[in-house]
């Protein structure tokens, strides 16, 4: 088994404050998403480490979709994946958003 | 509402039953201190190495605490993970808190570190006694998914005190491992109810070996938790050798017992059948003077 890296970096976000976070765990069918503070100017950079090899234009498109939906800058959200749904990956990742913003209280 | 500690995450175990807002992780997953030993292997790793560990605050006193993640591995134990735990123990022997918990939920060595994983399972367990001779209690929790197996069933027995909920698991190989060895004829894995007349909660609990037995939620993990803590340890020579007559006898009394049942009928129990279906309360109250600690 081979580990596929994938980056995507987002630019002209909204700064978003927040303190970080980590939700979800690696296993079978999950991912765990964690979500940093990052100086940015206003991007926001993802980095996802997957088991499951082939699918970057999918992760492209579920972060893609993420991004539109947070416009969230400023801050670093690092992947580890063990082969999660595309849908499991969205809600993951906007349970991330949230837990990092509703720590910064 | 109750939430249930078997379905929760290690992180959400620490939370629910430490003070709000007192926990202080140590090497958070922000520190990506993971395993090189599975990068070698291009396998996945967790930011956190399976294992969350930190300080904080249990109804107002100081402990510390180590949580293992089923979800990841199984929980099983590699070289980062297992010094994590021994990082945290041995703090405990320098700051001594009120007690250090353990959350354990573990298939054992984790077998892709070898020799790596066992080193640091017998570490784990040399730290726990270092930190119970210095005068800390160290308490185990156990009630996940996985249960809590292998090396790592050991080092739950060396601790000051077990906690396990009837859908807790301890035991050295586990159901899987036996039957993989010793043939189906031996023992069948899938044979749930048979797992957990032998490994669950409820055996160990009449076996003498966990001390309390708790409902599955981390409210009533949190209170017998805080009960562990105020009972302390005994820490001490007639401790020690008044368990080990317990572990002779237990030798000499069920040694030829096939199943937990055999056990069971001998420690009085007339209908062992009964046991799995009682509620927590009723079962506690019924094993009175019969559990191998007190007949």
């Amino acid at each position: 088994m081979t580990i596929e890296n994938l980056k995507y970096r987002f630019d002209a976000g909204t700064p978003t404050q927040g303190a970080t976070a980590i939700v979800g765990v690696l296993g079978s069918g999950n991912l765990e998403v964690l979500v940093e503070p990052a100086a940015l100017n206003g991007a926001c950079e993802i980095e996802v480490n997957t088991a499951a090899r082939g699918f970057g234009a999918i992760w492209q498109a579920v972060m893609k979709d993420f991004f539109a939906r947070h416009h969230a800058g400023d801050i670093r959200i690092s992947v580890n994946d063990a082969g999660a749904t595309p849908a499991i990956v969205s809600l993951r990742l906007d349970q991330a958003i949230e837990s990092y913003k509703g720590k910064h209280k | 509402m109750l939430r249930s500690y078997y379905e929760s995450t290690a992180r959400a175990r620490i939370a629910g039953l430490l003070d709000a807002d007192s926990f202080h992780e140590w090497l958070p997953a922000s520190e990506r201190v993971t395993s090189p030993h599975l990068a070698t292997l291009e396998q996945p790793v967790a930011f956190d190495d399976g294992v969350v560990i930190g300080q904080g605050s249990i109804a107002g006193k100081k402990i510390f605490i180590a949580a293992q993640e089923g979800g990841f591995m199984g929980g099983a134990v590699g070289e980062v993970h297992g010094a994590k735990i021994v990082g945290v123990l041995e703090r405990a022997v320098r700051d001594h808190p009120a007690a250090v918990l353990l959350l354990l939920e573990t298939g054992g060595v984790r077998l892709q570190e070898a020799n790596a994983g066992l080193i640091a399972v017998s570490e784990v367990m040399r730290a726990i006694l270092s930190a119970r001779a210095a005068g800390v209690p160290v308490i185990v929790a156990i009630g996940g998914q996985y249960g809590c197996f292998g090396g790592m069933g050991i080092a739950a027995r060396c601790a000051t005190a077990i906690i396990m909920s009837e859908e807790g698991r301890l035991g050295l190989s586990g159901p899987e491992v036996i039957e993989t060895a010793r043939g189906v004829e031996e023992y069948d894995s899938r044979d749930r109810a048979l797992v957990w007349r032998t490994v669950g909660g409820k055996h160990r609990y009449l076996l003498g070996e966990c001390d309390t037995i708790v409902p599955d939620s981390i409210e009533s993990f949190q209170q017998a938790v805080v009960a562990c803590i105020g009972k302390g340890d005994n820490w001490t020579l007639d401790a020690l050798e008044q368990e080990h007559r317990l572990l002779s006898d237990r030798v000499q009394r069920f040694g030829e017992c096939a199943d937990g049942r055999d056990i069971w009928r001998k420690l009085g129990w007339t209908d062992p059948d009964a046991i799995a279906m009682m509620d927590n309360d009723e079962f506690v109250a019924a094993a009175q003077g019969r559990s191998a600690k007190n007949n």
